[in-house]
């Protein structure tokens, strides 16, 4: 969109004076700097955290800290396996319970609610992720552990031929209610991008389908489904990306023990937690490990985010062939969890 | 995908049931989703409400956790504080975030640079908030050898809350028409009047709406505050100090031995999803207002 002259030597009488066109260059060359400033402070944070990190991964061993299996904080051993472990196991149960919820919500609110229910339901799950961690960690270990236990221990009994799973006695704060609570959290992340990927099939494919005679669900198989494959998984990736990440009521829910747990509803501990829990007090080599705990966090979260980012991209891709951002805004009507960025 | 899945033998009563069954578990998969929400305001109302009183919000918690009720105080500093904080993050972040969105959709564009800010950006969105809290942590307090202050709370806060202005800012300059810009430019105008005659004003009630939604994200958030901005008992309205913060409290009488103080923690959650829930309500009222979006 810039100015041509249309004379070579002097000035278009068309062209704006250089002192007009001051704004305009500082506006954007200002703007562009922000943006650099952007990408400057997520690589400055990062070294500056590795760098505090060290003490911890000099002693340990960078192998030796991510999957050594015990944290001891008086004898200033520290091998993050339990808090790894502990992470990984609370997000899968999360992925395992949130994303079928998540994706039925999707599939019902754009295939086959009545009208009038889409709205409704859309903001009633939305309003989940109003919802803030703390609280989720106060109704989890107040309302929701002690009324499970039960639930949990049967469980537990009748599978205690399973190794993992039954067996121990179960604790109130335990792997299984902070994965179970987590569900709950990445719900509302899931849904609504697995609904946004939803409005993009095209009609044609799902009157196709119909029209073949094919029922409600087998058009949902058979046309919607496959085609929303990339960004659900992109979806899911996300919700696993914020499970990993989720830091207040998993410290609450998980029970902070630094032994790795022996079973599903044993107590344990998971990266971000031990931060919350133990960084107050912490100092010297302690405080080093956490630093290296968070790192690791920051690593792990990376990876899953740059994936599952590339997966919805992807899966965006494919709509819109040349891949113009404005033609793919207005394919896809934003929601609220769209523009808030859930 | 063969065709004999369908149509030859007709809608046989097998294929009626399976139709039957997988929408009946859909619909079953939507309640479930529902009853959390429904289950979280039941009780919040029912364990919160009866510790609200005016005195509540006007006292400062006591720190005398072991004693009687009345003697715990009410949750004042914590107010006061979360104000005070969210309000300094979002005045740092909102200008921020709304200049780097404009450049992503007026200059940027689909430039390689553009492409990385916005892949740095989204990354920047699963960044976990406690993360956060430690970054303000080695560059405020342990880089300036001082303690915790709600300022850098506010920072903390700000580093969550920038993604997220930027991403739902550029969803909605993306909505603006290109005929507006077009014509206006067509006119003569130049492009900084452009973006802030034509533009941000055409994008504004969804530009609210962004900024809100992500100011009620940071209002409910713990872990970047643990370490940045402390926690105290006293109001106090000098961000260089400690301060006090809803979410922070509630994350510290959650673990009281104490019944009194763990209803208190109940009725400052009440509070918080009050004050948040009234965010997202204004925020959604905006979008409606909305005619581009």
């Amino acid at each position: 969109m810039e100015a041509t002259s249309i004379t070579s030597g002097e000035r278009s009488i068309l062209e704006r004076s250089p002192l007009a066109r001051l704004p305009d260059r500082a506006l954007r060359y200002g703007l562009t700097a922000l943006a650099a400033l952007i990408l400057a402070l997520i690589v400055y944070f990062f070294f500056r955290l590795a760098g505090e990190a060290r003490p911890a991964f000099e002693k340990e061993g960078v192998l030796g800290f991510t999957f050594g299996n015990e944290w001891n904080v008086s004898a200033e051993v520290f091998g993050a396996l339990p808090l790894l472990v502990g992470t990984l196991i609370t997000s899968f149960l999360a992925l395992l319970m949130g994303v079928p919820v998540a994706v039925a919500t999707a599939i019902y609110v754009t295939e086959l609610c009545p009208r009038g229910v889409r709205a409704p339901v859309t903001v009633l799950i939305e309003l989940l992720a109003a919802v803030p961690s703390v609280v989720y960690g106060l109704w989890g270990i107040f309302v929701l552990a002690p009324r499970l236990q039960p639930a949990e221990q049967w469980v537990a009994d009748k599978l205690s031929f399973i190794p993992f799973i039954g067996g121990g006695t179960v604790t109130i704060p335990n792997y299984f209610v902070a994965g179970l609570v987590l569900a709950i959290m990445i719900l509302p992340i899931v849904s609504a991008i697995s609904r946004e990927v939803m409005a993009t099939v095209p009609a044609d494919h799902k009157e196709a389908a119909l029209g073949l005679g094919a029922t409600r669900w087998e058009m949902i198989r058979i046309a919607v489904l496959p085609y929303c494959r990339g960004g659900i998984t992109g979806g899911a990736m996300l919700g696993l990306g914020r499970a990993i990440g989720e830091t207040i009521a998993v410290t609450i829910l998980i029970g902070d023990s630094p032994q790795l747990g022996h079973h599903l509803f044993g107590q344990g501990y998971s990266l971000a937690a031990v931060i919350a829990n133990e960084f107050g007090e912490a100092q010297g080599l302690h405080r080093s490990a956490l630093f290296a705990a968070g790192l690791v966090l920051f690593v792990l979260t990376l990876l899953v985010n740059a994936i599952a980012r590339l997966l919805v991209l992807r899966a965006a891709r494919a709509r819109t062939p040349k891949g113009a951002a404005q033609e793919r805004a207005e394919s896809v009507p934003p929601t609220i969890a769209g523009t808030a960025g859930l | 995908m063969s065709a004999g899945r369908l149509a030859p033998y007709g809608l046989t009563p097998a294929r009626k049931r399976r139709d039957r069954t997988a929408r009946g578990a859909i619909l079953a998969g939507t309640l479930v989703a529902l009853i959390p929400l429904l289950a979280i305001v039941y009780y919040l109302l029912e364990k919160g409400l009866g510790s609200l009183s005016w005195s509540f919000f006007t006292t400062d918690p006591t720190g005398n956790t072991f004693f009687k009720a009345a003697s715990i105080g009410g949750i004042q500093s914590a107010i006061i504080g979360t104000i005070e904080i969210v309000a300094l993050a979002s005045a740092i972040s909102i200008p921020i975030g709304i200049g780097v969105a404009v450049w992503l959709v007026e200059y940027g564009r689909n430039s390689w640079f553009a492409n990385t800010v916005r892949f740095f950006v989204d990354v920047m969105t699963g960044v976990p908030s406690i993360i956060f809290g430690l970054f303000i942590y080695i560059a405020l307090i342990i880089g300036t050898g001082s303690s915790y202050a709600g300022y850098k709370g506010s920072l903390a806060l700000s580093l969550l809350m920038l993604p997220i202005v930027i991403r739902s800012v550029e969803v909605i300059l993306l909505l603006v028409p290109a005929a507006l810009r077009e014509s206006a430019l067509a006119l003569g105008a130049p492009r900084w009047r452009v973006i802030f005659s034509i533009v941000l004003p055409t994008a504004l009630p969804g530009i609210v709406t962004g900024v809100l939604l992500a100011i009620a994200r940071a209002a409910g958030e713990t872990a970047p505050l643990l370490f940045t901005a402390g926690a105290t008992l006293k109001t106090n309205t000098n961000l260089s100090q400690f301060m006090n913060s809803l979410p922070v409290q509630i994350y510290n009488d959650v673990t009281s031995p104490t019944t009194a103080v763990v209803d208190r923690a109940w009725a400052a959650a009440l509070t918080l999803v009050l004050m948040i829930l009234v965010l997202n309500l204004i925020a959604r009222l905006a979008a409606r207002r909305s005619r581009i979006a």
